[in-house]
């Protein structure tokens, strides 16, 4: 299979090089909000979303810093760039779904500091993908997320109802999991060759 | 006690974040890194080393700001100090280092979402004197590089038998190249928190009983 070819890149963003489970990125929400399916999956497709945008304006960033020849000021526009596309899509959510709102609490501002939106950004600029496939990509790496944070509330609700010993609870069994899924995920590596 | 709580030492400020609010270990902040890049010791200590003078830096500057600094829009100028001294040191360990350049990859350009540093920030810089900052940032990058070391040695001497890249284990023992995978740094972690959770609660019951 061609590396750059769309599919690839899809596959690859999601299952192989999973963001959570391969890069360890986005572990603070990954933590924090999957405790419950629901607020999961709805944080992932949140992410998702401003992935999505954020890629696209990263896209064009780069190309204006390649044409002004400033490459030192890349980091330093794609952190703005996000900072405000998240605060955007907290009003939006705000207006039409509260309930939502409240579900995702604090965790909504910290999709800024989330390290998979702004890797989306460096990753494509540093593989040079073009416009199309830098999309793939964000999606892709959304998707990757979300299934990794549903995954991983359904194991935790799970957890919530069985007997562990008290010195184990809480984030050193959660990690312990997530170690586990991450081996799993390794399954897949067979997909891209 | 209660007064001690009202204005700690200068050396409490320092102290704290190397053990007791230790970042890696108590808080379980800024796991992206720690986990991402711990796979040799020293991968782990020049992230360590990155994440400190990045936070160290950026509280010192917060901390001076922050009379000035208007608070509607705080977090979007603390993000924006962050990430010049990231570029820094970007640019910087690419002049010192080419291969280690190589080696973090992206994840140095990462600390600037590192939730460690705006937290730090945002909790302590913003609000305590320029020292106190500086020690606080001292104390907590100190303790970040500490916890990665931690988990970068472990995972360096069970995954390649080595440490620094020196062979410490002999060729017969077998290697557990799980511990150089993803999965390892999760297991990893997971066990120092163990660890570290036994401590604690040994700690308190001990306290119980004397009292």
């Amino acid at each position: 299979m061609n590396e750059h070819s769309l599919w690839s890149i899809f596959i690859n963003a999601s299952l192989i090089n999973n963001f959570v489970l391969a890069y360890f990125l986005g572990i603070c929400p990954f933590l924090g909000v999957s405790a419950k399916r629901h607020t999961a999956s709805r944080m992932g497709l949140a992410v998702t979303f401003v992935m999505l945008i954020s890629s696209l304006s990263a896209y064009g960033i780069h190309s204006l810093l390649e044409l002004i020849n400033a490459p030192y000021l890349q980091l330093i526009s794609f952190i703005v760039v996000i900072g405000s596309t998240v605060q955007v899509v907290e009003i939006l959510i705000k207006k039409f779904s509260p309930v939502l709102f409240r579900n995702l609490g604090i965790f909504l501002p910290l999709i800024t500091t989330n390290c998979a939106i702004l890797a989306v950004a460096l990753f494509q600029t540093n593989r040079d993908y073009n416009l199309i496939q830098s999309l793939v990509f964000a999606v892709g790496a959304g998707l990757g997320f979300t299934l990794a944070l549903s995954l991983m509330a359904g194991l935790r609700e799970k957890l919530a109802l069985t007997d562990t010993p008290a010195l184990v609870q809480g984030t050193a069994i959660t990690l312990m999991i997530a170690g586990i899924l991450s081996l799993t995920f390794m399954g897949f590596a067979g997909l891209g060759t | 006690m209660s007064d001690r709580d009202s204005q700690p030492s200068p050396t409490d400020d320092f102290i704290k974040g190397l053990w007791r609010e230790n970042p890696v270990f108590v808080q379980v902040l800024g796991m992206c890194p720690t986990l991402a890049v711990s796979n040799s010791a020293i991968n782990a200590l020049a992230m360590g080393m990155a994440t400190c003078f990045v936070l160290v830096m950026s509280s010192v500057l917060v901390s001076s700001l922050r009379r000035i600094i208007p608070p509607q829009v705080r977090i979007a100028s603390y993000i924006l100090i962050i990430a010049t001294f990231v570029t820094v040191v970007d640019y910087l360990l690419q002049a010192i280092s080419l291969p280690l350049h190589q080696a973090l990859g992206a994840f140095v350009s990462l600390i600037v979402v590192n939730c460690i540093i705006l937290g730090r920030a945002e909790a302590f810089a913003s609000r305590n004197t320029v020292t106190r900052s500086l020690l606080d940032g001292a104390g907590m990058g100190l303790g970040f590089a500490f916890g990665l070391l931690c988990l970068g040695g472990v995972r360096e001497l069970l995954g390649s038998g080595s440490l620094f890249g020196l062979m410490l284990l002999p060729h017969s023992f077998e290697r557990w190249t799980v511990m150089l995978l993803p999965s390892g740094g999760f297991f990893t972690l997971g066990v120092w928190l163990l660890v570290i959770n036994g401590f604690k609660r040994r700690g308190t019951r001990t306290r119980e009983v004397s009292a």
